[in-house]
């Protein structure tokens, strides 16, 4: 009985805390207006709006843009609970502040897909949440952006609008309950306006934030949801878009660099020509693995190295271990990791009673699948701009997460970290690569050699695609087991793969490495299979590798979606029937199915000469199902077309929606088609765009793109998910064309 | 010293004879708008419009530059914008953005070109590469443009 009430009572003071914490949590979220410094003729409300005497509204942007319209976002949600005219939005690179933190992105590092619940993915979530407030980190990435802001971002907009409520009740004397919002103005009950915004800004500035605030109603929404114009649009039209190579400060030199080829090596020595260096030249920078030239102009640091200094400059390099490998030798580790006893992830999920019989399984499917390296290659090569001072460092850099540049600057630039000022500018493309911080260290060490001068270091495109961190290869062993009456009893997935975010935690966030792989590798599939086997071996190999759009579900959707099309035709079912039959329990799931089933007429024939192909993958929150429909003329593969829907929860901004889809497909097309990074004696083969190959505007198919009314309650990220169905929708579509079972990435019929 | 003519006005500029325009623009005249994606040609982020033509600038050498007419994209539109870029904003093309100014570059070549190119043309002619995917747009937004050049008066 004491037992049972200390239970009770703990329970209860653990509920209460959870509640009291919810709602400070919120509070916490919006900062207070020290956190956003405001300017004269300004006021900051919160953290995240201030208002302008000029009739701006500034809302604080932490995260980078970097095409996926985050930015706009933001404004949306602050702009729709403040009753502010879109016209009037505008965004400001928020402060490095705890204010500012990314809670979503630690806890898509959770090993468990947001539909799995039970006491242990909770007690993870709830776990990770707590590390989020410790840590205070801004990043952007995971597709968290959207879902991290939903409620803080709508919460700091409706505080905004009691304020300036109580603002003009105070300049005119009148009592709120007689004031209403609306069009960046406050109006009277009688309809006449009383102030804009503008004009309250020094009333707003010492008015109290309220205790608590209400959001909008679903119905009541007039920016969110709407496909509001991107702010970042008519800059990157005109061309006066500011990017991180386009940085230019007073004085400033250039660094070009050339990096070990083999990965892992270091430099061993480096002799300077003779004759000392050309006129313009400042510097030659040795780094560990290394060397910089520091010149008044990139381009001519870039040919000093390209020419070897006219033959004056002597690298040698120490190539190391790697030096031993190539891509057959990779396969062959991969190959032979796969046949190992123990797995170093292993989950077992039965959805039979407890104590069931053992189901006898007849017939066994099995099939091996294959996915290799891939490099991020953003159009906008890697850079940093960095002025290191003997006590203080600044740095403008493209990056999608500023507050570790932040730490990593401080530390290798050996000053406090109150004295390190990072400026994040616009992203020339993402896709995971611009969250390493290798270019803040180099770039700190190199303008160390400058001290009191800023240097912009600029790789190559070469540098920028041999020295990438790599989505992994992977081997993918799959296993299906068919009961007597013919239906599946059991599916096991077993994937051999290097960890990003083990490798990322070891290099960024001075962790050690573990053998842990990366969470969205090992998400339980959704379907009703009666018994599920997830298993992951984590490789130690010698190339790096990191974040790739989609990450883990760049790969698994591809083994995963295929096999089960595999598995479909192996037992005469139609691969979207079996899918609706296993997503019985799966209402997202079964909506996205069945609303790509209408727009792709799955039911009716695909036009002579071409087959369709399906593949439904749930990935960072959403629910995607694609139709991809495909030809082959003289072994060249054709999509034509692509039927995307998607189930994202709530819609901010449904354009931003489809392009984020048109973008993830042709991104994941691209892979599929062509993507292929080798490895000869350790180093990257491919150097350039022309050994690269990526979709033009020719290769692009019309692609079609659903998204659903969702009544999900949770947002769900839109930047990474559009990429896993396409690979398997296209392999898909091939085998039902041609017969031909592709296995391995990228699809080749020859 | 060479001298140049861009997007109506005359620069002095002193460098080197093979170094290719794309940096002259972006090192020695400090026009940024013009982008490096590969520096072998086959990106077209660093397309401009010499004698009219869209030429990929990073292989294009300042020794040849002299006695032409080069037009950046912040000259595309002489100030107002351009209908290629009105059509750009208007379907909301750019993702990242990078790459979007030489695709425009090379549009804005092609229409002047010709009026009214087919699908077929316009694919065997904007070649650029876009990592973010945006062609779906373009397409859209090459057809608008289309249209609105039609109906100008």
């Amino acid at each position: 009985m004491r037992r049972r009430t200390m239970l009770i009572g703990g329970l209860m003071g653990a509920g209460s805390l959870i509640v009291g914490y919810w709602f400070s949590y919120q509070r916490d979220r919006l900062g207070d207006r020290r956190t956003f410094p405001a300017g004269r003729n300004e006021a900051a409300l919160n953290g995240w709006v201030k208002i302008a005497e000029d009739g701006r509204v500034i809302v604080a942007a932490p995260r980078a843009e970097m095409g996926q319209g985050v930015h706009t976002m933001l404004a949306q949600l602050v702009a729709d609970e403040m009753d502010a005219r879109w016209e009037d939005m505008t965004v400001e690179a928020a402060p490095d502040d705890p204010v500012y933190r990314n809670v979503e992105i630690l806890l898509e590092s959770v090993p468990f897909s947001p539909e799995e619940t039970g006491l242990v993915p909770d007690a993870a979530r709830w776990a990770a949440t707590r590390l989020a407030g410790v840590l205070g980190i801004s990043a952007t990435g995971g597709s968290t952006s959207t879902r991290d802001a939903w409620l803080p971002l709508r919460y700091a907009g409706a505080a905004a609008r009691s304020m300036l409520l109580q603002a003009a009740a105070r300049r005119s004397g009148r009592a709120v309950t007689e004031l209403t919002t609306g069009q960046s103005a406050i109006y009277g009950r009688d309809g006449e306006m009383v102030a804009t915004y503008g004009e309250l800004v020094h009333w707003a500035a010492v008015v109290a934030p309220p205790p608590r605030v209400t959001l909008k109603t679903r119905q009541q929404l007039q920016i969110i949801g709407r496909p509001m114009p991107r702010l970042d649009i008519p800059d990157k039209v005109r061309g006066t878009a500011e990017y991180g190579i386009d940085v230019r400060l007073p004085g400033m030199l250039y660094a070009a660099i050339r990096h070990c080829p083999v990965h892992g090596g270091t430099l061993k020595s480096v002799t300077q020509p003779s004759g000392g260096l050309p006129a313009g030249f400042r510097a030659i920078v040795p780094l560990r693995n290394a060397v910089a030239v520091v010149a008044d102009s990139w381009w001519r640091a870039e040919r000093f190295l390209a020419t070897g200094g006219d033959g004056e400059l002597k690298i040698d390099w120490a190539h190391g271990p790697a030096a031993a490998y190539d891509s057959a030798k990779l396969w062959a580790e991969l190959d032979t990791l796969a046949k190992r006893i123990a797995p170093d992830f292993s989950r077992h999920v039965s959805r039979r009673p407890a104590g069931s019989p053992t189901v006898e399984t007849p017939r066994r499917l099995e099939a091996v699948y294959r996915a290799p390296y891939l490099a991020h290659a953003t159009m906008e090569p890697m850079n940093c701009t960095v002025l290191a001072q003997p006590k203080r460092i600044e740095l403008w850099l493209p990056t999608q997460a500023t507050s570790l540049a932040r730490r990593v600057a401080a530390r290798v630039g050996d000053v406090a970290l109150n004295q390190v000022i990072v400026h994040g500018t616009l992203l020339g493309g993402g896709f995971g690569r611009r969250a390493e911080m290798d270019l803040v260290r180099e770039a700190v060490v190199i303008a160390r050699a400058v001290p009191g001068t800023p240097v912009q270091i600029l790789w190559s495109r070469e540098e920028d695609m041999t020295q990438d961190y790599y989505r992994p290869m992977a081997v993918g062993l799959m296993a299906c087991g068919i009961d007597a009456q013919g239906a599946i009893a059991a599916w096991r997935t077993r994937l051999i793969s290097q960890s990003a975010t083990s490798q990322y935690s070891r290099r960024n966030l001075r962790m050690p490495e573990t053998d842990w792989p990366d969470p969205n590798s090992v998400e339980t599939p959704a379907y009703a299979f009666p018994e599920i086997t997830v298993e992951a071996i984590v490789p130690r190999l010698p190339i790096p590798v990191g974040y790739w759009r989609s990450v883990g579900h760049s790969h698994t959707a591809f083994f995963e979606e295929c096999f089960l099309d595999e598995v479909a035709h192996a037992l005469g079912k139609d691969p979207l029937a079996l899918r609706r039959q296993l997503l019985h329990d799966q209402p997202r799931h079964l909506a996205v199915l069945q609303r790509l089933e209408l727009a792709a007429g799955w039911g009716r024939p695909a036009p002579a000469g071409r087959a369709r192909g399906l593949a439904l993958r749930a990935s960072f929150g959403s629910v995607v199902g694609q139709v991809a429909e495909v030809s082959v003329t003289a072994g060249q593969i054709r999509v034509h077309r692509v039927i995307c829907a998607i189930d994202c929860g709530p819609v901010v901004n449904p354009a931003i929606v489809r392009a984020q889809m048109q973008g993830g497909i042709i991104f994941g097309l691209t892979a599929a088609l062509h993507g292929e990074i080798t490895i000869s004696a350790g180093a990257v083969e491919q150097r350039n765009y022309a050994d690269y190959s990526m979709i033009t505007l020719a290769d692009a198919p019309e692609i079609d793109v659903h998204v659903l009314d969702s009544q999900h309650p949770q947002v769900g990220g839109v930047g990474e998910c559009g990429t896993p169905p396409i690979a398997p929708a296209v392999g898909n579509a091939l085998f039902a064309l041609t017969g031909k079972r592709l296995r391995a990435l990228p699809l080749r019929l020859a | 010293m060479t001298e140049l003519r861009i997007n109506g006005t005359f620069w002095g500029v002193d460098a080197e004879p093979d170094k290719p325009l794309l940096w002259v623009l972006r090192e020695n005249v400090g026009l940024l708008g013009t982008k490096y994606g590969c520096g072998i040609g086959v990106c077209g982020a660093c397309t401009v419009h010499i004698d009219g033509e869209a030429v990929r600038s990073c292989q294009f050498p300042l020794s040849e530059a002299s006695d032409k007419e080069i037009v950046t994209i912040e000259g595309l539109g002489g100030g107002p914008l351009h209908p290629v870029q009105t059509a750009w904003i208007e379907l909301q093309v750019p993702q990242c953005g990078y790459c979007q100014p030489g695709f425009i570059m090379a549009a804005a070549a092609l229409v002047a070109r010709k009026a009214a190119p087919t699908a077929e043309e316009i694919d065997a002619t904007l070649t650029n590469i876009c990592r973010c995917g945006t062609y779906p747009a373009i397409r859209q937004a090459m057809q608008r443009a289309i249209a609105a050049l039609r109906s100008a008066p």
